[in-house]
């Protein structure tokens, strides 16, 4: 795979154009807003677009779907972004509809698959009803919530200013708790009459019914069983933070599985729509919290993108440095976390809680705090690597680091048990990962070569020579295999980066606290250790944005987990959701 | 044969437990402290550490890095007779950059003109509120707002500092962060200076107009 | 010495058999016993979890102060530590977890959004800190807190416990065995306390009759 020539991109785009409204010369037009772009299609002619975008123009993976609210136009829109799993920039199309209740859009449910979540996150936060959809409940909120409070005119209890910052705190910043601001001295806020000694709280039927409905337990069975409903979580000792999952067993068999999660849901996008550009930053560390640098690269990448400003050279090996610096991290965690799902307690994951400190150090001694670095500023970073961290970081690629993923190799590969929990577990095929836009080494694993860090290179990545990891049965044991070889990539990257590293400035801007963002949308995304991470930024030339989307890779991913482990046993669930690398603070947000 | 792979694993275990004593032995030969000594600490978060791994805080501590920033604190400078002269002008840059917006600055009022007198009359930061960005350190004009390397703060109650919590003095922030002390002060001088040339220029050309 | 924690200060025991015999108060006994076996709930909530993984590790060991069996269990745990943003849909979790733990229970508040709500707070989902609904014994602040600050703040919990009294506890105390039982909140249009089902009343009268005045 190669990655596209910069100068073609245009021609691309405009071919692309020029052939799609043609084909559907009534149904889809360019978005012409200044600082937008991508198409606007009528919401009657949705799914048949996006079928011919699938079959006929080779989107097969959709990233990410989100929803806008134009409160002033009085216009809901929903924002699909679409790329080619052969490499390529994306293709942006929007629906839009009048922002009259109920908002109704058809789903794309029936094209994509990996649209299931997305959608319902939509439905949950922005109230967009999804007509097609066979699942459409509540996620991250709870059933019976009042209101959808990612749309513009939600006030939550502690509302203070439609933006940061806030006027109280300064000149007259007389230091108040913002429990003693609100009617109930709390976070909370209550709908007009309402009466709490006679409130019913809603059951939990919907879930229950949905996880029947799908459910693929077989009638025609000689011997009829009995089936039960197994609730894992909140609160598990194997799950990877907070996350619930309902299960249906046939003996030891799962025939129906339905994740809850909102456990963690801090409400990011709304927060990160009060703050200013800068003060998102420091937020995003707390997305993914084993890599914060991925989610900083992430971040500043899109905003960059906005407001068309160049990277310091020095800066942009930094970023790459300490960006796979932490996916080696990440994966060492994970292989460590994957043996102690399995029954395995502590020892590898305590050798790979090692290395993981010795990497940690260098974040502190570069960007002051071990896991939340907020290290990345719109231009550049913010301080240069000092002398001693940079002498750190050479004698752990150079001399640690190969050296003790070997020794992790030869401690668990060939392990009998290991080798028999692991080897020939299905987890996904090629097919199933795409139509569940699943990206990350999970789909890489499973066969398919897509990595954005060649199919859509960002920063410098197109100058190291590196090969994507690809493994082909798509087993638990591929799953976990293709780990070690991505770390062992990583730090040839490294290798080449530190040799590369040119001397000079480490930002291109002058330090201020106020970052001006011209009006107009972004999407940009990088490969986070686990996954495709994206954000969508529309701005409208004030100083906080308008919009903000995060396309979180673990939440995407997290769609396939249902046709993943039906029909598996109950005992392999845990090691099949350990392999798609889950972290509760991207699910939930 | 089965239990192979088991076996080299256990291997590996049993190498990483011989290291312990291993190294033990070899500080011991070369009559070195191993623990509860700076060099030992530092010996285990290189590249070579081996075997032990534990750095038992609270009687060792691991190496605080000059960069490492936990909560802030104001920097006063010591003047003459004890006076403390805040750095702080109450300008409002680091509650205005604050993410979480957890400071809160009263300015001082001339209580004759009304007019806003560069100094704080009350500073509040809530502890349990801050998110450790350093933004306000970063962004302070006056290098009055810095991140603290003090991380032994836990309490039986909420963490709400004011004014009195917060002040520390620049010699306390010369000793926690020696470099950037020194290119601050470096800035410093260099600019006083050139507003001193500044001053004197005019002075020294205006006789000769 | 070897029994630093549990001799009574100030009491000369002869060299020869300090190793053997301690002088102590019945008081110091319990609270020496109590304070070297905190086991805590094997309970993270969000990114604290991961530097309290991060604790339990090699580097700092927190079983050097007895606090390395994270029981998964809470009928075998006497501390939680609650590491992470409260959401009021975890809430009614958290609470049933701290209602089943044994006496006697110690809840500890690690990193800025558990002790308030932190950069969190002002988000609808979030609790502006457990001690709105636990009682909390000790305050870590800290975003997260590192490992090293929270083994500081476990400092602080011993000390805490050190200074009870066999006398005074309120799990010995007459009538007082329930005195931190905490009913379960419920998940309605918001969260609803139902300890204060009649203040939420009270609030929105005064609402409503602002509104039409």
């Amino acid at each position: 795979m190669t990655a596209p020539a910069s100068t073609s991109t245009l021609d691309a785009s405009a071919q692309l154009s020029a052939s799609l409204v043609a084909r559907f010369p009534d149904s889809v037009t360019a978005d012409t807003r200044p600082g937008f772009s991508g198409f606007i299609i009528k919401k009657e002619n949705l799914v048949e677009v996006a079928t011919a975008l699938r079959d006929e123009f080779g989107y097969d993976l959709l990233s990410s779907v989100t929803g806008v609210d134009y409160l002033a136009e009085n216009k809901m829109e929903v924002v699909y972004h679409a790329f080619k799993t052969t490499g390529g920039p994306n293709l942006v199309f929007k629906v839009q509809v009048d922002r009259v209740d109920p908002i109704e859009v058809p789903s794309l449910y029936e094209v994509w698959t990996g649209a299931d979540f997305q959608e319902r996150e939509a439905w949950d936060l922005m109230g967009i009803r999804f007509t097609g959809h066979p699942d459409l409940r509540r996620i991250l909120m709870w059933e019976g919530f009042e209101g959808h409070p990612l749309r513009r005119d939600y006030k939550e209890a502690f509302f203070e200013e439609e933006a940061k910052p806030f006027k109280s705190r300064w000149p007259e910043g007389n230091h108040k708790y913002a429990e003693f601001r609100t009617p109930h001295r709390d976070n909370l806020i209550f709908p007009e009459g309402f009466d709490p000694d006679n409130y019913k709280p809603e059951n939990e039927d919907e879930l229950y019914f949905s996880l029947e409905r799908s459910s693929t337990k077989r009638e025609e069975d000689a011997l009829k069983t009995d089936h039960i409903v197994v609730n894992m979580g909140p609160h598990h000792p194997s799950t990877h933070g907070v996350l619930r999952v309902v299960v249906e067993l046939d003996g030891e068999t799962i025939t129906s599985l339905k994740p809850v999660m909102g456990y963690l849901h801090r409400n990011h996008d709304k927060i990160g729509e009060r703050s200013t550009f800068l003060q998102i930053l420091p937020y995003t560390d707390r997305l993914d919290y084993f890599n914060s640098m991925a989610n900083n690269f992430g971040y500043v990448t899109t905003v960059e993108k906005l407001m068309k400003i160049p990277v310091a050279e020095r800066a942009e090996y930094i970023r790459v440095i300490m960006a796979e610096l932490s996916r080696i991290q990440n994966h060492l965690i994970f292989i460590g976390m994957l043996i102690n799902d399995l029954g395995s307690m502590y020892t590898p994951s305590l050798y790979a809680f090692e290395e993981r400190e010795l990497i940690l150090d260098i974040f502190e001694a570069v960007s002051g705090a071990r896991m939340m670095c907020n290290y990345f500023r719109f231009g550049g970073v913010v301080r240069d690597v000092p002398d001693d961290a940079m002498q750190k970081i050479k004698d752990l690629v150079h001399d640690r680091l190969p050296g003790k993923t070997d020794e992790m190799e030869r401690f668990l590969n060939e392990n009998e048990i290991l080798l028999a929990r692991l080897k020939g577990v299905r987890v996904l095929n090629a097919e199933d990962a795409i139509r569940h836009s699943v990206t990350g080494p999970c789909l890489r694993a499973a066969g398919v070569p897509y990595d954005l860090r060649r199919a859509d290179p960002y920063s410098v990545y197109d100058r190291f020579d590196f090969d994507v990891a690809v493994r082909y049965n798509g087993d638990m044991y591929d799953n976990y295999l293709i780990r070690f070889d991505e770390i062992r990539q990583s730090l040839r990257i490294l290798e080449q980066a530190l040799k590369q590293i040119p001397q000079g400035s480490i930002n291109s801007q002058k330090p201020q606290y106020q970052v001006r963002v011209p009006a107009g949308e972004a999407y940009g995304r990088v490969e986070s250790p686990k996954g495709e991470l994206g954000f969508y930024v529309v701005s409208n030339g004030k100083p906080n944005p308008y919009r903000y989307h995060v396309r979180a890779p673990s939440f995407v991913n997290l769609t396939a987990v249902e046709s993943m482990c039906k029909g598996t046993k109950i005992a392999d669930f845990v090691a099949l959701l350990a392999m798609l690398d889950i972290v509760m603070g991207e699910v939930d947000r | 044969m089965y239990g192979k792979g088991i076996l080299k694993g256990l291997g590996v275990t049993l190498n990483r437990f011989m290291e312990t004593y291993l190294d033990d032995i070899s500080w011991w030969v070369r009559g070195k402290k191993r623990y509860n000594s700076a060099e030992g600490i530092a010996h285990r978060s290189s590249k070579n550490t081996r075997g032990i791994f534990t750095v038992q805080y609270p009687e060792e501590q691991l190496l605080t890095p000059e960069e490492f920033r936990f909560v802030p604190f104001l920097v006063y400078d010591e003047g003459a007779e004890g006076k403390q002269e805040v750095r702080c002008t109450s300008c409002g840059i680091c509650a205005k950059v604050c993410p979480p917006q957890c400071i809160w600055i009263v300015r001082t009022n001339d209580p004759n003109t009304g007019k806003p007198v560069p100094q704080p009359a009350q500073f509040y930061i809530d502890m349990d509120i801050c998110m450790n960005c350093g933004f306000c350190a970063e962004y302070c004009p006056f290098d009055a707002i810095k991140m603290d390397h003090d991380f032994d703060i836990a309490s039986v109650s909420r963490n709400v500092y004011d004014l009195e919590k917060l002040l520390k003095p620049a010699t306390y922030y010369a000793k926690i962060r020696p470099q950037n002390y020194n290119r601050e002060e470096e800035a410093r001088k260099a600019k006083e200076a050139a507003k001193a040339a500044r001053a004197a220029a005019p002075a020294a050309a205006a006789p000769s107009a | 010495m070897e029994n630093e924690g549990l001799n009574l200060p100030n009491y000369n025991i002869p060299e020869d058999i300090q190793n053997i015999v301690a002088v102590t108060t019945l008081d110091r006994l319990y609270n020496w016993g109590r304070r070297s076996s905190v086991w805590p709930l094997m309970f993270g909530l969000a990114c604290c979890a991961i530097e309290m993984i991060a604790a339990q590790t090699a580097r700092y060991d927190m079983a050097r102060f007895g606090m390395e069996v994270m029981r998964p269990t809470p009928r075998q745990a006497d501390m939680m530590l609650v590491s992470g943003t409260v959401t009021k849909k975890m809430l009614p979790s958290i609470i049933r977890l701290y209602n089943q733990m044994p006496e006697p229970k110690y809840v500890v508040a690690m990193g800025a959004c558990a002790s308030s709500g932190g950069p969190f707070k002002e988000g609808y989902n979030v609790v502006a800190g457990i001690d709105k609904f636990l009682p909390v014994d000790v305050y870590i602040p800290g975003c997260p807190p590192t490992p090293q600050a929270l083994i500081a703040g476990m400092i602080k919990l011993q000390e805490k416990i050190d200074k009870q009294s066999i006398k005074q506890v309120r799990w010995y105390t007459k009538g007082k065995v329930d005195a931190n039982y905490v009913p379960m909140p419920i998940l309605g249009p918001d969260l609803i306390d139902v300890r204060r089902n009649a203040e939420y009343k009270a609030a929105a009268a005064v609402k409503a009759t602002q509104e039409s005045a």
